[in-house]
Protein backbone atom coordinates (compact mmCIF):
# COMPACT_ATOMS: atom_id res chain seq x y z
CA UNK A 1 0.00 0.00 0.00
CA UNK A 2 1.26 3.36 -0.84
CA UNK A 3 1.21 5.85 2.05
CA UNK A 4 0.33 9.28 1.70
CA UNK A 5 3.11 11.86 2.91
CA UNK A 6 1.89 15.65 3.80
CA UNK A 7 2.52 17.00 0.83
CA UNK A 8 0.18 14.95 -0.91
CA UNK A 9 -2.37 15.81 0.96
CA UNK A 10 -1.44 19.39 0.78
CA UNK A 11 -1.59 19.32 -2.80
CA UNK A 12 -4.98 18.26 -2.80
CA UNK A 13 -5.91 21.00 0.00
CA UNK A 14 -4.25 23.33 -2.81
CA UNK A 15 -7.14 22.10 -5.14
CA UNK A 16 -9.75 22.91 -2.59
CA UNK A 17 -8.08 26.88 -2.16
CA UNK A 18 -8.28 26.77 -5.96
CA UNK A 19 -11.87 26.29 -5.50
CA UNK A 20 -12.18 28.99 -2.66
CA UNK A 21 -10.30 31.31 -4.57
CA UNK A 22 -12.73 30.95 -7.82
CA UNK A 23 -16.31 31.29 -5.76
CA UNK A 24 -14.90 34.68 -4.06
CA UNK A 25 -13.86 36.22 -7.46
CA UNK A 26 -17.66 35.11 -9.07
CA UNK A 27 -18.92 36.29 -5.62
CA UNK A 28 -20.80 32.64 -5.07
CA UNK A 29 -20.43 33.05 -1.27
CA UNK A 30 -19.33 29.90 -1.24
CA UNK A 31 -15.73 30.29 0.05
CA UNK A 32 -15.80 30.09 3.72
CA UNK A 33 -18.10 27.51 3.78
CA UNK A 34 -16.31 25.54 1.92
CA UNK A 35 -12.64 26.48 4.19
CA UNK A 36 -14.57 25.93 7.29
CA UNK A 37 -16.25 22.57 6.05
CA UNK A 38 -13.14 21.28 5.00
CA UNK A 39 -10.79 22.21 8.17
CA UNK A 40 -13.42 20.68 9.71
CA UNK A 41 -13.24 17.28 7.79
CA UNK A 42 -9.37 17.85 8.61
CA UNK A 43 -9.57 17.94 12.15
CA UNK A 44 -12.56 15.65 12.96
CA UNK A 45 -10.73 13.36 10.78
CA UNK A 46 -7.43 13.00 12.46
CA UNK A 47 -8.68 13.62 16.24
CA UNK A 48 -11.29 10.22 14.87
CA UNK A 49 -7.47 8.62 13.38
CA UNK A 50 -6.14 9.23 16.86
CA UNK A 51 -8.88 7.73 18.53
CA UNK A 52 -9.40 5.19 16.45
CA UNK A 53 -5.76 4.15 16.95
CA UNK A 54 -5.81 4.02 20.52
CA UNK A 55 -8.81 2.18 20.77
CA UNK A 56 -7.06 -0.65 18.29
CA UNK A 57 -4.27 -0.81 20.55
CA UNK A 58 -6.35 -1.23 23.98
CA UNK A 59 -9.58 -3.78 22.85
CA UNK A 60 -12.33 -2.97 25.82
CA UNK A 61 -15.57 -3.50 25.67
CA UNK A 62 -16.49 -0.21 27.73
CA UNK A 63 -14.40 2.15 25.12
CA UNK A 64 -15.96 0.56 22.13
CA UNK A 65 -19.46 1.56 24.04
CA UNK A 66 -18.04 4.69 24.79
CA UNK A 67 -17.54 5.74 21.23
CA UNK A 68 -20.63 4.21 20.38
CA UNK A 69 -22.91 6.37 22.38
CA UNK A 70 -21.15 9.14 20.94
CA UNK A 71 -21.65 8.23 17.41
CA UNK A 72 -25.21 7.61 18.25
CA UNK A 73 -25.92 10.74 19.58
CA UNK A 74 -23.93 12.63 17.26
CA UNK A 75 -26.03 10.92 14.53
CA UNK A 76 -29.62 11.65 16.43
CA UNK A 77 -28.36 15.27 16.53
CA UNK A 78 -28.26 15.59 12.99
CA UNK A 79 -31.76 13.84 12.26
CA UNK A 80 -33.29 16.33 14.88
CA UNK A 81 -31.20 19.23 12.79
CA UNK A 82 -32.70 17.80 9.38
CA UNK A 83 -36.20 18.62 10.55
CA UNK A 84 -38.32 21.39 9.24
CA UNK A 85 -40.83 20.72 11.81
CA UNK A 86 -40.09 18.78 14.95
CA UNK A 87 -41.74 17.10 17.78
CA UNK A 88 -41.48 19.45 20.85
CA UNK A 89 -39.72 18.21 23.63
CA UNK A 90 -37.25 15.12 24.07
CA UNK A 91 -39.68 13.10 21.42
CA UNK A 92 -37.85 15.58 18.81
CA UNK A 93 -34.73 13.84 19.72
CA UNK A 94 -35.98 10.48 21.41
CA UNK A 95 -37.65 9.38 18.51
CA UNK A 96 -34.96 9.63 15.54
CA UNK A 97 -32.09 8.22 18.12
CA UNK A 98 -34.43 5.44 19.39
CA UNK A 99 -34.79 4.23 16.24
CA UNK A 100 -31.42 4.10 15.12
CA UNK A 101 -30.27 2.35 18.51
CA UNK A 102 -32.49 -0.35 17.75
CA UNK A 103 -31.76 -0.93 14.38
CA UNK A 104 -28.25 0.12 13.97
CA UNK A 105 -27.06 -1.48 17.25
CA UNK A 106 -28.90 -4.71 17.06
CA UNK A 107 -27.61 -5.27 12.99
CA UNK A 108 -24.22 -4.31 13.86
CA UNK A 109 -23.67 -6.69 17.01
CA UNK A 110 -25.99 -9.70 14.87
CA UNK A 111 -23.43 -9.24 11.95
CA UNK A 112 -20.26 -9.14 14.43
CA UNK A 113 -21.47 -12.67 16.15
CA UNK A 114 -22.59 -14.60 13.62
CA UNK A 115 -21.94 -12.95 10.24
CA UNK A 116 -17.90 -11.80 10.54
CA UNK A 117 -17.63 -13.75 13.67
CA UNK A 118 -14.84 -11.66 15.40
CA UNK A 119 -13.07 -12.13 18.34
CA UNK A 120 -14.29 -11.10 20.79
CA UNK A 121 -17.08 -9.49 18.83
CA UNK A 122 -16.57 -5.93 19.95
CA UNK A 123 -12.93 -5.78 18.07
CA UNK A 124 -12.83 -1.97 17.42
CA UNK A 125 -11.09 -2.27 14.15
CA UNK A 126 -14.23 -4.46 12.86
CA UNK A 127 -17.13 -3.03 15.26
CA UNK A 128 -16.30 0.86 14.87
CA UNK A 129 -16.42 1.01 10.90
CA UNK A 130 -19.76 -1.28 11.16
CA UNK A 131 -21.35 0.79 12.94
CA UNK A 132 -20.79 3.77 11.68
CA UNK A 133 -21.41 3.15 8.36
CA UNK A 134 -25.06 2.22 9.81
CA UNK A 135 -25.72 4.93 11.69
CA UNK A 136 -24.48 7.08 8.62
CA UNK A 137 -27.15 5.53 6.09
CA UNK A 138 -30.41 5.04 9.00
CA UNK A 139 -29.43 8.28 9.78
CA UNK A 140 -29.89 9.67 6.20
CA UNK A 141 -32.95 7.60 6.03
CA UNK A 142 -34.64 8.59 9.05
CA UNK A 143 -34.32 11.99 9.02
CA UNK A 144 -35.46 12.15 5.05
CA UNK A 145 -38.83 10.06 6.10
CA UNK A 146 -39.61 12.29 9.32
CA UNK A 147 -38.92 15.23 7.68
CA UNK A 148 -40.96 14.24 4.71
CA UNK A 149 -43.82 12.92 6.85
CA UNK A 150 -44.02 15.99 9.58
CA UNK A 151 -44.62 18.46 6.29
CA UNK A 152 -47.10 16.20 4.64
CA UNK A 153 -49.19 15.70 7.80
CA UNK A 154 -49.27 19.57 8.39
CA UNK A 155 -50.07 20.41 4.67
CA UNK A 156 -52.58 17.54 4.69
CA UNK A 157 -53.74 18.12 7.80
CA UNK A 158 -57.59 19.11 6.49
CA UNK A 159 -57.30 15.48 4.47
CA UNK A 160 -56.10 13.73 7.25
CA UNK A 161 -59.06 15.30 9.56
CA UNK A 162 -61.70 14.63 6.87
CA UNK A 163 -60.67 11.10 7.12
CA UNK A 164 -60.91 10.87 11.01
CA UNK A 165 -64.41 13.00 10.95
CA UNK A 166 -65.45 9.60 8.61
CA UNK A 167 -64.67 7.70 11.04
CA UNK A 168 -60.92 6.31 9.73
CA UNK A 169 -58.63 5.13 12.74
CA UNK A 170 -55.11 7.16 13.22
CA UNK A 171 -53.76 4.81 11.02
CA UNK A 172 -56.22 4.47 8.42
CA UNK A 173 -56.24 8.43 8.55
CA UNK A 174 -52.23 8.64 7.86
CA UNK A 175 -51.42 5.33 6.17
CA UNK A 176 -50.77 7.42 2.70
CA UNK A 177 -48.33 9.94 4.19
CA UNK A 178 -47.04 7.08 6.11
CA UNK A 179 -46.35 5.12 2.99
CA UNK A 180 -44.75 7.91 1.24
CA UNK A 181 -42.13 9.33 4.07
CA UNK A 182 -41.24 5.36 4.03
CA UNK A 183 -40.80 5.54 0.23
CA UNK A 184 -38.38 8.48 0.11
CA UNK A 185 -36.48 7.46 3.22
CA UNK A 186 -35.45 4.36 1.87
CA UNK A 187 -34.90 5.82 -1.97
CA UNK A 188 -31.09 6.25 -1.48
CA UNK A 189 -30.33 3.42 -0.40
CA UNK A 190 -32.52 1.21 -3.03
CA UNK A 191 -30.83 3.39 -5.59
CA UNK A 192 -27.54 2.65 -4.66
CA UNK A 193 -27.71 -0.88 -4.43
CA UNK A 194 -29.46 -0.73 -8.31
CA UNK A 195 -26.54 1.36 -9.71
CA UNK A 196 -24.10 -0.21 -7.65
CA UNK A 197 -20.42 -1.16 -9.47
CA UNK A 198 -22.53 0.51 -12.42
CA UNK A 199 -22.00 4.00 -12.23
CA UNK A 200 -19.85 4.29 -9.04
CA UNK A 201 -17.87 2.06 -6.86
CA UNK A 202 -19.20 2.30 -3.59
CA UNK A 203 -16.75 4.42 -1.10
CA UNK A 204 -15.82 1.67 1.48
CA UNK A 205 -15.02 -0.69 -1.68
CA UNK A 206 -12.79 2.16 -3.70
CA UNK A 207 -11.18 2.62 0.02
CA UNK A 208 -9.90 -0.99 0.18
CA UNK A 209 -8.90 -1.56 -3.30
CA UNK A 210 -7.20 1.43 -2.92
CA UNK A 211 -5.87 -0.22 0.00
CA UNK A 212 -4.21 -3.01 -1.68
CA UNK A 213 -7.43 -5.54 -0.52
CA UNK A 214 -7.98 -8.25 -3.38
CA UNK A 215 -10.77 -6.45 -5.29
CA UNK A 216 -13.08 -9.98 -4.75
CA UNK A 217 -12.91 -9.66 -1.20
CA UNK A 218 -13.67 -6.34 -1.22
CA UNK A 219 -16.82 -7.04 -3.53
CA UNK A 220 -17.99 -9.18 -0.69
CA UNK A 221 -17.61 -7.31 2.15
CA UNK A 222 -19.13 -4.17 -0.07
CA UNK A 223 -22.27 -6.43 -0.46
CA UNK A 224 -22.65 -7.49 2.78
CA UNK A 225 -22.63 -3.72 3.83
CA UNK A 226 -25.23 -2.67 1.02
CA UNK A 227 -27.33 -5.77 2.67
CA UNK A 228 -27.18 -4.66 6.04
CA UNK A 229 -27.59 -0.78 5.22
CA UNK A 230 -30.66 -1.26 3.49
CA UNK A 231 -32.21 -3.72 6.46
CA UNK A 232 -30.62 -1.86 9.23
CA UNK A 233 -32.50 1.94 7.13
CA UNK A 234 -35.57 -0.01 6.67
CA UNK A 235 -35.97 -1.17 10.02
CA UNK A 236 -35.18 1.88 11.63
CA UNK A 237 -37.44 3.86 9.48
CA UNK A 238 -40.10 1.75 10.10
CA UNK A 239 -39.87 2.18 13.72
CA UNK A 240 -39.32 6.09 13.80
CA UNK A 241 -42.58 6.38 11.19
CA UNK A 242 -44.35 4.17 13.45
CA UNK A 243 -43.42 6.31 16.66
CA UNK A 244 -43.85 9.35 14.89
CA UNK A 245 -47.30 9.01 12.87
CA UNK A 246 -48.19 7.45 16.74
CA UNK A 247 -47.45 10.85 18.00
CA UNK A 248 -49.26 12.98 15.67
CA UNK A 249 -52.37 11.87 17.18
CA UNK A 250 -53.50 11.32 20.89
CA UNK A 251 -55.89 8.53 22.69
CA UNK A 252 -58.46 10.08 20.57
CA UNK A 253 -57.80 9.91 17.19
CA UNK A 254 -57.32 13.34 16.90
CA UNK A 255 -54.66 14.95 14.73
CA UNK A 256 -52.29 16.54 16.93
CA UNK A 257 -50.28 18.89 15.16
CA UNK A 258 -49.26 20.94 18.47
CA UNK A 259 -47.15 18.63 18.94
CA UNK A 260 -44.95 19.73 16.27
CA UNK A 261 -43.17 22.97 16.90
CA UNK A 262 -42.52 26.18 14.60
CA UNK A 263 -40.26 25.71 11.66
CA UNK A 264 -37.11 26.91 10.58
CA UNK A 265 -36.78 29.69 8.60
CA UNK B 1 -83.98 3.01 -2.97
CA UNK B 2 -83.49 5.20 0.17
CA UNK B 3 -86.18 3.51 2.03
CA UNK B 4 -84.60 0.04 1.16
CA UNK B 5 -81.49 1.35 2.73
CA UNK B 6 -83.11 3.15 5.85
CA UNK B 7 -84.84 0.45 6.21
CA UNK B 8 -82.02 -1.47 7.10
CA UNK B 9 -80.97 0.46 10.33
CA UNK B 10 -84.39 -0.16 12.30
CA UNK B 11 -82.63 0.05 15.69
CA UNK B 12 -82.47 3.96 15.04
CA UNK B 13 -86.14 4.06 15.62
CA UNK B 14 -85.85 5.37 19.18
CA UNK B 15 -88.20 3.35 21.94
CA UNK B 16 -89.08 6.26 24.18
CA UNK B 17 -88.97 9.39 22.72
CA UNK B 18 -88.13 11.76 25.53
CA UNK B 19 -84.75 10.39 25.61
CA UNK B 20 -82.35 12.83 24.50
CA UNK B 21 -80.44 11.59 21.51
CA UNK B 22 -77.37 13.74 22.10
CA UNK B 23 -76.63 15.42 25.26
CA UNK B 24 -73.65 18.15 25.74
CA UNK B 25 -72.27 19.09 28.85
CA UNK B 26 -70.38 22.24 29.81
CA UNK B 27 -68.59 21.40 26.25
CA UNK B 28 -65.46 24.38 26.13
CA UNK B 29 -63.75 24.48 22.45
CA UNK B 30 -60.23 26.56 22.84
CA UNK B 31 -61.54 27.73 26.43
CA UNK B 32 -65.05 29.33 24.99
CA UNK B 33 -68.51 28.28 26.46
CA UNK B 34 -69.16 26.43 28.56
CA UNK B 35 -71.53 25.03 26.01
CA UNK B 36 -74.46 22.98 27.58
CA UNK B 37 -77.09 21.07 24.75
CA UNK B 38 -79.73 18.78 24.53
CA UNK B 39 -80.92 17.55 20.90
CA UNK B 40 -83.76 15.12 21.08
CA UNK B 41 -84.61 12.37 18.83
CA UNK B 42 -85.26 13.29 15.22
CA UNK B 43 -84.96 16.94 16.40
CA UNK B 44 -83.18 19.64 14.54
CA UNK B 45 -81.61 22.41 15.96
CA UNK B 46 -80.52 25.43 13.81
CA UNK B 47 -76.94 27.06 15.32
CA UNK B 48 -76.42 30.59 13.87
CA UNK B 49 -73.83 33.48 15.35
CA UNK B 50 -71.72 35.93 13.86
CA UNK B 51 -68.40 34.55 12.49
CA UNK B 52 -65.42 33.63 14.45
CA UNK B 53 -68.37 33.11 17.22
CA UNK B 54 -66.81 29.38 17.28
CA UNK B 55 -69.45 27.80 16.01
CA UNK B 56 -66.99 25.32 13.84
CA UNK B 57 -65.02 24.57 16.58
CA UNK B 58 -68.17 23.69 18.69
CA UNK B 59 -68.90 21.30 15.84
CA UNK B 60 -65.34 19.79 16.37
CA UNK B 61 -65.12 19.32 20.10
CA UNK B 62 -68.97 17.25 19.70
CA UNK B 63 -66.89 15.05 16.98
CA UNK B 64 -64.14 14.78 19.06
CA UNK B 65 -61.67 16.44 17.10
CA UNK B 66 -59.57 18.75 19.67
CA UNK B 67 -58.72 18.40 22.77
CA UNK B 68 -61.24 20.16 25.32
CA UNK B 69 -63.24 20.46 28.64
CA UNK B 70 -66.52 19.19 29.24
CA UNK B 71 -68.57 15.77 28.04
CA UNK B 72 -71.03 14.37 25.39
CA UNK B 73 -73.42 12.10 25.74
CA UNK B 74 -75.64 9.63 22.89
CA UNK B 75 -78.83 8.12 24.11
CA UNK B 76 -77.05 9.01 27.61
CA UNK B 77 -73.82 7.08 27.16
CA UNK B 78 -70.35 8.91 27.59
CA UNK B 79 -68.85 9.57 24.67
CA UNK B 80 -65.67 7.55 26.38
CA UNK B 81 -67.35 4.24 26.21
CA UNK B 82 -67.33 4.44 22.26
CA UNK B 83 -63.96 4.42 20.74
CA UNK B 84 -62.92 7.47 18.76
CA UNK B 85 -63.29 6.30 15.27
CA UNK B 86 -66.95 4.79 16.75
CA UNK B 87 -67.89 7.77 18.00
CA UNK B 88 -67.63 9.38 14.48
CA UNK B 89 -69.22 7.60 12.40
CA UNK B 90 -72.45 7.88 14.63
CA UNK B 91 -72.03 11.65 15.05
CA UNK B 92 -70.75 12.63 11.73
CA UNK B 93 -70.00 16.08 11.44
CA UNK B 94 -69.80 17.31 7.69
CA UNK B 95 -67.32 20.62 7.35
CA UNK B 96 -67.89 23.63 5.21
CA UNK B 97 -65.68 22.50 3.14
CA UNK B 98 -64.95 18.52 1.87
CA UNK B 99 -61.86 17.16 1.37
CA UNK B 100 -61.03 14.49 -1.63
CA UNK B 101 -57.36 12.11 -1.56
CA UNK B 102 -58.35 10.35 -4.45
CA UNK B 103 -58.74 10.75 -7.93
CA UNK B 104 -62.25 9.35 -8.16
CA UNK B 105 -65.38 9.93 -6.50
CA UNK B 106 -65.79 6.63 -6.00
CA UNK B 107 -63.26 5.65 -4.19
CA UNK B 108 -64.12 7.62 -1.25
CA UNK B 109 -67.06 5.79 -0.56
CA UNK B 110 -66.71 2.26 1.64
CA UNK B 111 -69.60 1.40 -1.22
CA UNK B 112 -70.03 1.97 -4.56
CA UNK B 113 -73.80 1.50 -4.64
CA UNK B 114 -74.41 4.68 -2.22
CA UNK B 115 -78.37 4.99 -2.21
CA UNK B 116 -78.18 9.07 -1.48
CA UNK B 117 -76.88 9.66 -5.38
CA UNK B 118 -80.02 9.77 -6.78
CA UNK B 119 -82.00 12.41 -4.92
CA UNK B 120 -79.22 14.23 -4.68
CA UNK B 121 -78.94 14.77 -8.20
CA UNK B 122 -76.47 11.78 -9.28
CA UNK B 123 -76.08 9.04 -10.98
CA UNK B 124 -74.29 5.81 -10.37
CA UNK B 125 -71.56 6.88 -13.09
CA UNK B 126 -70.73 9.50 -11.05
CA UNK B 127 -68.55 7.25 -8.79
CA UNK B 128 -66.17 6.96 -11.94
CA UNK B 129 -66.18 10.99 -12.01
CA UNK B 130 -62.82 12.94 -11.32
CA UNK B 131 -62.60 15.02 -8.03
CA UNK B 132 -60.69 17.65 -9.81
CA UNK B 133 -63.77 18.02 -12.18
CA UNK B 134 -66.21 18.80 -9.44
CA UNK B 135 -67.95 22.05 -8.78
CA UNK B 136 -67.73 23.14 -5.23
CA UNK B 137 -71.51 22.75 -5.06
CA UNK B 138 -71.33 18.71 -6.04
CA UNK B 139 -68.29 18.24 -3.75
CA UNK B 140 -70.56 19.54 -1.38
CA UNK B 141 -73.87 17.26 -1.88
CA UNK B 142 -71.12 14.22 -2.56
CA UNK B 143 -69.78 15.29 0.68
CA UNK B 144 -73.35 14.74 2.53
CA UNK B 145 -74.14 11.80 0.32
CA UNK B 146 -70.60 10.24 1.70
CA UNK B 147 -71.01 11.16 5.50
CA UNK B 148 -74.34 9.60 5.47
CA UNK B 149 -73.01 5.94 4.25
CA UNK B 150 -71.82 5.70 8.27
CA UNK B 151 -75.71 5.90 8.28
CA UNK B 152 -74.84 8.41 11.39
CA UNK B 153 -77.25 8.60 14.18
CA UNK B 154 -76.16 12.78 14.66
CA UNK B 155 -75.32 15.35 11.88
CA UNK B 156 -73.60 18.26 12.55
CA UNK B 157 -73.68 20.29 9.55
CA UNK B 158 -71.53 23.09 8.76
CA UNK B 159 -72.85 25.49 6.50
CA UNK B 160 -73.85 22.45 4.42
CA UNK B 161 -75.76 24.29 2.11
CA UNK B 162 -73.20 27.51 1.18
CA UNK B 163 -72.41 26.88 -1.98
CA UNK B 164 -75.14 25.52 -3.60
CA UNK B 165 -77.96 27.31 -5.88
CA UNK B 166 -81.33 28.13 -4.48
CA UNK B 167 -83.31 25.01 -6.47
CA UNK B 168 -80.50 22.47 -4.78
CA UNK B 169 -80.74 23.97 -1.54
CA UNK B 170 -84.67 22.64 -1.73
CA UNK B 171 -83.33 19.02 -2.35
CA UNK B 172 -80.65 19.09 0.41
CA UNK B 173 -83.10 20.28 2.88
CA UNK B 174 -85.32 17.71 2.03
CA UNK B 175 -82.95 14.78 1.84
CA UNK B 176 -81.78 15.84 5.30
CA UNK B 177 -85.14 15.91 6.99
CA UNK B 178 -86.12 13.00 5.35
CA UNK B 179 -83.11 11.10 6.76
CA UNK B 180 -83.62 13.03 10.38
CA UNK B 181 -87.69 11.72 10.40
CA UNK B 182 -86.50 8.04 9.19
CA UNK B 183 -83.82 7.51 11.23
CA UNK B 184 -84.77 9.79 14.15
CA UNK B 185 -80.97 11.42 13.79
CA UNK B 186 -80.50 14.20 15.68
CA UNK B 187 -79.34 16.89 13.42
CA UNK B 188 -77.80 20.44 14.68
CA UNK B 189 -77.37 22.86 11.90
CA UNK B 190 -75.08 25.58 11.45
CA UNK B 191 -76.95 28.28 8.76
CA UNK B 192 -76.16 32.05 7.90
CA UNK B 193 -79.19 32.68 6.39
CA UNK B 194 -82.30 33.48 9.02
CA UNK B 195 -84.64 31.66 6.89
CA UNK B 196 -82.98 28.82 6.28
CA UNK B 197 -82.40 28.56 10.14
CA UNK B 198 -86.22 29.00 10.92
CA UNK B 199 -87.70 26.24 7.88
CA UNK B 200 -85.06 23.88 8.90
CA UNK B 201 -84.57 24.04 12.47
CA UNK B 202 -87.32 22.82 15.46
CA UNK B 203 -85.66 25.13 17.34
CA UNK B 204 -83.21 28.32 17.16
CA UNK B 205 -80.23 28.97 19.37
CA UNK B 206 -77.49 31.72 18.84
CA UNK B 207 -74.03 31.07 19.96
CA UNK B 208 -72.53 33.40 22.06
CA UNK B 209 -68.73 33.15 23.39
CA UNK B 210 -70.45 32.59 26.74
CA UNK B 211 -73.53 30.30 26.00
CA UNK B 212 -76.13 30.09 23.65
CA UNK B 213 -78.95 32.44 23.49
CA UNK B 214 -82.65 31.76 22.39
CA UNK B 215 -82.96 33.13 19.05
CA UNK B 216 -86.05 33.54 17.08
CA UNK B 217 -88.81 31.69 19.33
CA UNK B 218 -91.38 30.12 16.86
CA UNK B 219 -93.35 29.86 19.58
CA UNK B 220 -93.91 25.88 19.33
CA UNK B 221 -90.56 25.51 21.85
CA UNK B 222 -92.15 24.90 24.58
CA UNK B 223 -93.07 21.28 23.32
CA UNK B 224 -89.49 20.20 22.82
CA UNK B 225 -88.26 18.15 25.52
CA UNK B 226 -84.81 19.61 24.99
CA UNK B 227 -83.50 22.55 27.00
CA UNK B 228 -80.38 25.20 27.39
CA UNK B 229 -78.73 26.41 29.56
CA UNK B 230 -77.70 30.09 29.10
CA UNK B 231 -74.63 30.84 30.80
Amino acid sequence: MISLSALDLSLAALLVLALAALSWRMQLGLGAQLLIAAARTVVQLLLIGLVLKTLFEHIDLVWVGGISLIMLLAAGREVMARQQRRFTGWWGFGMGTGAMFVSSFAITILTLTTIIGTDPWYTPQYAVPLLGMMLGNTMSGIALALDRLTATAWQQRAVIEQRLMLGATRQEAIADIRRDAMRSGMMPIINSMAVAGLVSLPGMMTGQILAGTPPMEAVKYQILIMFLISAGTGFGVTAALWLASKRLFDERHRLRLDKLGTPKV
Amino acid sequence: MVALCLDKIPEMKLERPNMNYLHVNDVRPHGRGPYSLNIAAGECVSLSGPSGSGKSLLLRAIADLDPHDGDVFLDNLPRSTFTAPQWRKQVALLPVESQWWLDDVGGHFPDTDCPWLKPLGFTHKTMQWQVSRLSSGEKQRLALARALMNHPRVLLLDEPTASLDPQTIGIVEKLITDYRNETQAAVLWVSHDAQQAARVGNRQLKLTAHGFSDHIDDGADGAHPGSENIA
